[in-house]
Parts: C-alpha cells; structure tokens; sequence
C-alpha cells in the first residue's frame, strides 16, 4: 500500500467531542477510495478503517481480518502501535465489519494476514507518527529533527517538554502526508516481539457473548434445516405434519433441496427436525469409501495426469537404478469440526439484508448473498463475529446463503443454526487422496524422485511442487490427477500439504535407511544441493530450513533418547515458513503414545511470542491427531460418523506435550496458523517405525494397531 | 410448556419452556446466558459444562425438568463476581483460548475438579480434563492453567 492523500482520511469531529487521524492501515487497502465530500461530517460510524486518537491521548485500532482464533486481532494492531511508538496500554482494539471500499483482503485462511499485512499495517503506524512529530515541531517552531516520539508522546530533544498524541492529532491531521516515512529497527521494538495477551481474553474468560451463536437480536427466530442425507440426493417431497405440531414451531418450508424449520428457539427447532419425514431421490451415483479407494488406485496407474514439476530426466535415472523404492500413501476424507458449529444471522428485507456471523470470507459472501436474493451487493452488509474455530471450513459461506434464505422467506430476522450433526455430515471435507512416491537410488545415492498425486476432486496446484524437495535433486517430478466426486470438498488447515507432507517425509526416512544415512544429516545434505540453484520457483530456503533441522535436532537431543523412546525426525515448508519437528513415541499396552513433539520455527520476526506459541502447539497437537485418529468414510454418499461419539478427535490424555522454539532473526514476518500442521504426521509415523518396526503408510495410524475399534 | 424455577448464579429464574429442554438451551436462549457453548449435544466435548451444586455436569444432556428445587446451577458467567476465579485468572495469566469457544466448559471443569481436589497430580487434570474436547488443541496451555489454578486456590 502507499499511504497517500487520497487513502489517507485526516480529521473528523467524533460525535464525543474527540478527533481522529483516520489511516487505510491493511497492505491491501485500496488507494483510490475517493474521499467523501465532507470531511466534517466525518463520524464514527463513517469509516472504519483508521487508527482514531481520542484528546486524552488514547487510540483506537481497527482490525479488519477476520479472526478465527490465530490471534490476528491482536497481532496486527500490535504492529500498528509499535510504528506509532504508543505503549500498549493505550490502545483499544476493535473489529470491522465488511468493508470493500476500505479493505482489499479481509480474509482468514492460507496464514498470509501477517505476511500480508506486515509493510502496510507498519507504514499505518509509522506514518502517522510522523506527522505527530511534524505538528509538534511546528507547534515548537523548530526542526523536525529536534523531535521524537516516546510512549505516545512528542518529546522536545532540547527542552524535553512533551506534547501527548491526543493534544497534537488536529494539527497533524491538517499536514500533508509524508511520501516516506522509515521504520523502526527490530532492535528498536517495544511491542513486537514481547507477549501480548488476546485482546478478547477477558471476555472470553467471563462468558460474554462473542461468538456468531451468541448474537441475539429481539424479534428473532432460531432455525435449522435438513439437507440431503447422502452426497448425491435430491428432495422428492416431504411431511412436516408432526413437526409444525410441536408448540414453538413456527413455520416449515422448503427451500431448493432443502428444508428449514423455523421456531421459537434452537432446541424446538432441532427438536422438530427430528419429526419431518422427508423423501429422498437420486439419479446420481452414491459414492462409497472403497469405490474411491479403487478409483485412486486406477488414477495412480493411470498415464494421463497432469505435470506440475518436471527437472531433468527421471526415466532414465530410474532405468538406471540399482534399486527402486515405491511406496503408496493413503489418507481419507476429513470434517472440519469447528467446535462452533456453522451458523449465521440474517435480517433480509426488501431490496436490502443484513448479516452478522463467523465468517473468513466476508467478501465473496456478500456478491454470493446479493446474487442469491438479487439485490445490490452494497445493500448486503456484513459483520463478523469472533469465529469458534475455523480450519477452512469458514471459507465457505453457504450457511450464511441459507441463513439469508430463511430469513427472506420468513421476512423476520433469523438465526441459522447446523446441529453438531449437520455440520459434520455436510461438510467441505478434506479430499480423501493417495500418494505414490518412487526412488531411484544408484551406486549409494539418490538419483531420482517422483510423485503421484490421485485425489477427490483434486488438491494440490502449481505452487506445491516447489516446495522441499524440489531443488535438491537433478530428476524430480512432480503429476497430479483427479476424481470428480459429488461429496462437496475444500481447504482443511493446511490444505494440499496436511498430507502430502506426512508422505514425503515418512519416505524420506526409508530413503535414509536405505541410504544408510542418519535422517537428519540426508536432509541437510540434500539441502546442500539446492544453494546455488538459480530456479526462482523454488519457493523455500535451503539454510532456513538448515537452521531449523539443527535447532530440532539440537533441542530434542536427536539420536539420543532414553530406553523406550523413539523419535521421528521431519523439516517441511509451508506457507512461507520453514518448520523441523522430531515426535517422541513410548509403546503403551501395544498402542504407540505421542509423548511428547519438539518443533523448531522460521517465520521470521515473532510479532506476539505467547500466541505464537499457542498456534505452534495447536497446530502439532491437530496435525498429531489427525493423523493417528481421524477417520470418516462415506457409505452410499453418507457419511460414517456424524458426532463425536463416532468421530474421535484428540483429547487431554493424548495430547503430547509440545516444545517450541524459533529461529531469532529479523526477517519479515511469516504466518503461523498452519505450517506446523503438516509435518506432524511424518513425524509421528517415523518415531512409531521405531518404536514398533511398523512403517504406516495409511491414516489413521491407530488403525494399524486396533482391531475392531468402536470407533471405527 | 411447564414453568420452572430456576436457581441461577445466585438468582431465582422463572422460565416457561418445554420440560424436555436441556438446560443448555435454556440458558442460552431463554435466559441469554451464552457463555455456556453448545458443541455436540450428546455428553461427548465438554463446551456445555455448569455446576450443579458445585459438581460439572453436561447441560446438553440434562432435561430441565430433572433439576430439582433448590438445586443450585453455577455457569461461567456466575463463576466469580470479576472473572477473577483462580482458574479464570491462571487463564489470563497464560493466554490459554486460541478461538476460545471450548473455555468455558474447560473453566468449569477445571474449577470444579480443584473445587473438589486443590492439588491434583498431572494425571489426575489430565484425566478430570478429557471429556474436554479443545479443537484448536490448546491442551498443553489447559494442563499448565489446572496447574497454575491449583497454586491459586
Ligand atoms: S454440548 Fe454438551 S457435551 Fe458437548
Ligand atoms: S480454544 Fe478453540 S476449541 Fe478450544
């Protein structure tokens, strides 16, 4: 972003007598917002998207990503108060709504709202502190140079008398805005890089209401629908007799293949829609598990995929091999399972509506809303809520497209809720998808790499195959192929790698065995190959991801771990940062325990070390549990589990314990919501190899292990 | 539709639901006490914990007509006067929630366990917190919060 005139909205009477220095603060803000009119009319209500400093000094900052429990609303004011050199104290966090004409991304997903954010939210803060310098100097009729800005305050350097922000903000909002402002030095940091605690903590310690299933409006009506129980069905007709008999129901209706109940409350209206008998058709197929499974295996003997990497001739070094290695990795489907179930408010009235809800999608929601009810897309507005979970799932919107249905029907406001049922049997799953990983190894060495992707619906795209360890061989290559599948599939925390990594890292481990090599000393030295390599595509760095391999093996003690302890070495790159994690495995009663996982870090600068940490931690202890539980299988387009009496997720007993460490640079930023996911399954696998002799190419791992698992 | 009375946070509740209503939702809807979560409605994750008389129970479950007069329901929102309950504090102190939708039932869990044992062993928390389902896996930070709690109490 260029902080211009244009985008740079200046003073304004605040309807409580203060003023504010209005600035777009996102990287992505669009610059050529037109100003309005009337810069007097200015209010609160107005724009949203500025740092405001109220007469006492105190300063507010808008946060426009959505947050989902990564901590962005935190993080990125942090950054906005640090340029502005304001001690944390003083500032006073608040969510936007959707707001196009003001912000660019407002998005949660891919771990970018750091990485993106970080030269915009910086020259937000920095900027603004200039000018506060500029007003002082003015005010003092001296140098600019004679001035600084201390813990919200303008210093005089000579006289050492002080001018708080709130006593200058109407001054500087009359400036012109510098082209150029310069950033602090990381050594220089007061906030960046200490612990911040949650903005909301507080609240959410006590029970405020916060989340989407909080919001409450009066003259609300609570709803919940049925949609089709198998991927592949229609709505023939159905009987809601019994349902609309119940007292507090208030109305049941079709709508498309689907069928609201509308009531009093949330648990009239699951209850009732237990009552409503309904008929289901198909003339599609309904798919199952093991027709997938086949459909993979075709794909990944098949000849037509597609090339997304190609280096050197890997044929032929696999003509020349002493020996091969081949592998196939098989993962299934998985539901996100946000502990906050899919839900959504909508009050839509003629020509307009109005929707409150978790959302990491607020923008393309809104065009989808406004086409579904043929509207205006700025007659549709937008607020987020905090968001109890989201893992992609809350990419997409089609709850807050039935929310909005409802209520246009129902002509009152509503608020749409999913069952724990719902929200897992009618899911954006992870695609189920298989790997076939080969080798080539001749006179001792690794000559040759190739990898097969067959996948539901399709997964990974032209960026992945850059990834580790493309680079660090001469012949590697890279295909895809894909099944079309009418069970609805999408991005899961760390889509494309969350299981493409545990693969590559898992075979990695047999190439050392193989190779005789100690894991950790292949990586690096395969490592060794990519510097030098001139190819811009690759996207990760060899000595980053050194750095992380041997801070891993350092902190884990690699190689050396007590009697009944085994350990699983991975180093991966995803999402901008570079992550090595070794998993401990203890054998118990015959079962493999994760005990405990070290998992070292390179996304740069640490904005908020005690959230940082809390991601990290979050990310392994999923990537763990997935990998060792998570199983859903499709029957006849239904799904196995729907609740978590079928489904096991991971829990306190299980859970290992997680060390954390990062790499201390001064680096840009990187995100942090996802890339420790992903290799955790690697790690696992590997540290179980050792601990039972099973080499595990199928999730989940505890499958291996139990037979007739009831919750299987 | 049956009325009941309620005794909630140290308040009496006059509430005229359906008897079978668990008291999840009538607390959610009827007595706008969100801060008690609906996660799965079965007895399986946790988010729905209350105290009954001091003990952690699943509201999920529990049908309003089965709580007896002068039993006495406690949630998050009545478990200290300021949110500063040992355990809401070892919370704040250790930045425990990520999305923070499970804490709630992981507070009361946790507070009623230390209710009940002010110094529990690592494996009896890790055993009293594994009906608590945390999908964002804040359980290194949940473990460290009993412990810090536990120090409080
Ligand atoms: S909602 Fe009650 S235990 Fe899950
Ligand atoms: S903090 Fe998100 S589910 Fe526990």
């Amino acid at each position: 972003m260029k902080t211009n005139r244009r985008n740079f909205i200046k003073a304004g009477t605040f309807t409580t007598g203060g003023l504010f220095l209005g600035i777009n603060f996102l990287a992505s803000c669009k610059a050529d917002v037109p100003l309005p009119k009337d810069l007097s009319k200015l209010n609160f209500k107005d724009f949203n998207s500025y740092i405001r400093i109220s007469e006492d000094g105190y300063v507010s900052i808008y946060s426009a990503n959505p947050e989902i429990g990564q901590g962005v609303k935190t993080s990125m004011p942090m950054i906005v108060a640090e340029e502005l050199e304001i001690p944390w104290e003083k500032v006073h966090v608040e969510q936007t709504g959707l707001n196009s004409n003001w912000y660019e991304r407002q998005v949660a997903g891919g771990s970018q709202s750091i990485r993106q954010g970080w030269d915009g939210l910086r020259e937000a803060g920095a900027t603004a502190r200039e000018m506060l310098k500029q007003a002082a100097a003015n005010r003092w009729e001296i140098d600019v140079a004679e001035v600084e800005a201390e813990q919200g305050a303008i210093v005089n350097q000579t006289t050492k008398e002080k001018l708080h922000y709130g006593q200058l903000v109407e001054d500087a909002a009359k400036l012109e805005v510098p082209e150029k402002v310069e950033f602090k030095k990381p050594k220089e940091y007061k906030i960046i890089g200490k612990d911040v605690s949650n903005v909301d903590l507080h609240k959410i310690v006590k029970g405020e209401p916060l989340f989407g299933l909080d919001y409450y409006e009066e003259n609300m009506l609570y709803a919940c629908a049925i949609r089709p129980p198998a991927f592949g069905q229609k709505l023939e007709s159905f009987d809601a007799t019994k349902a609309k008999s119940l007292d507090g129901v208030v109305d049941v209706f079709r709508f498309g293949d689907k069928i609201a109940i509308v009531a009093n409350d949330t648990w009239t209206s699951f209850k009732a829609q237990k009552l409503v008998e309904a008929v289901w058709t198909s003339d599609e197929k309904l798919e199952s598990s093991e027709d997938h499974a086949s459909v993979l295996d075709t794909l990944l003997s098949a000849k037509n995929s597609e090339v997304l990497r190609n280096d050197g001739d890997v044929d032929q070094a696999f003509k020349e091999a002493d020996e091969v290695i081949e592998r196939t990795y098989a993962a299934p489907f998985l539901p996100h399972n946000c502990m906050e179930p899919m839900n959504f408010f909508a009050d839509v009235k003629e020509g307009s509506a109005r929707l409150v809800g978790p959302i990491q999608t607020p923008k393309w929601t809104q065009g989808r809303v406004a086409e579904l009810l043929k509207i205006e897309a700025e007659n549709v507005t937008i607020d987020m809520t905090r968001m109890g979970g989201g893992f992609g799932r809350r990419l997409y919107g089609g709850f807050a497209l039935e929310a909005a249905e409802i209520s246009s029907v129902m002509k009152r406001p509503i608020q749409m809720v999913f069952t724990r049922e719902d929200d897992m049997t009618q899911g954006t799953y992870r695609p189920a998808s298989k790997y076939k990983i080969s080798a080539s190894i001749k006179d001792g060495q690794l000559t040759g790499y190739k990898l097969k992707e067959a996948c539901i619906n399709g997964n990974m795209y032209g960026l992945i195959p850059n990834f580790f360890p493309a680079g660090a061989l001469k012949n590697y290559r890279v295909e895809v192929a894909k099944y079309d599948s009418n069970i609805t599939t999408g991005a899961w925390r760390a889509p494309y790698t969350n299981f493409l990594a545990s693969c590559e890292q898992s075979f990695f481990d047999e190439i050392a065995l193989v190779l005789k090599k100690d894991p950790v000393q292949m990586r690096l030295d395969l490592l060794e190959n990519v510097k030098g390599n001139t190819d811009e595509k690759i996207e990760y760095s060899a000595e980053r991801l050194q750095d992380v391999i041997r801070l891993a093996a350092e902190k884990s003690n690699w190689g050396k771990a007590k009697e009944g302890v085994h350990q699983g070495f991975v180093a991966y790159y995803c999402h901008n940062t570079h992550v090595a994690e070794v998993a401990e495995v203890e054998m118990v009663e015959g079962l493999p325990m994760v005990k405990k996982v070290v998992c070292a870090i390179d996304c740069g600068i640490v904005i908020n070390p005690i959230a940082a940490k809390n991601q990290a931690e979050g990310g392994v202890i999923d990537g763990v549990g997935h990998s060792m539980f998570g199983h859903f299988q499709f029957k006849d387009g239904k799904p196995s589990a729907s609740n978590f009496d079928k489904y096991r997720l991971i829990r306190m007993t299980e859970a290992p314990k997680v060390e954390v460490y990062f790499v201390e640079n001064e680096l840009d930023p990187t995100g942090l919501g996802e890339p420790t996911l992903p290799p955790a399954g690697g790690a696992v696998a590997n540290a179980i190899f050792k601990a039972s002799g099973r080499r595990l190419f199928n999730q989940p791992f505890i499958n291996a292990f139990v037979d007739n698992n009831p919750l299987m | 539709m049956a009325q009941f009375k309620l005794h909630v946070n140290g308040t009496e509740k006059i509430v005229e639901v359906s008897e079978d209503m668990p008291l999840l939702w009538v607390l959610r809807d009827h007595l706008k006490l969100v801060g008690t979560k609906y996660g799965c409605g079965i007895a399986q994750c946790g988010a729905c914990t209350v105290h009954i008389d001091g003990v952690a129970m699943r509201s999920c479950v529990l049908p309003v007509s089965q709580i007896e007069n002068g039993m006495k329901i406690t949630t998050i929102e009545g478990l200290s006067q300021n949110g500063d309950h040992p355990v809401q504090q070892a919370w704040k102190e250790l930045d425990v929630p990520q999305c923070g939708y499970c804490q709630a039932g992981q507070m009361m869990t946790a507070s009623a366990l230390l209710a009940d044992n002010k110094r529990p062993s690592e494996e009896e928390i890790k055993q009293a917190m594994h009906g608590n389902i945390c999908r964002c896996a804040t359980y290194n930070r949940i473990l460290d919060g009993v412990k810090l709690a536990s120090k409080k109490m």
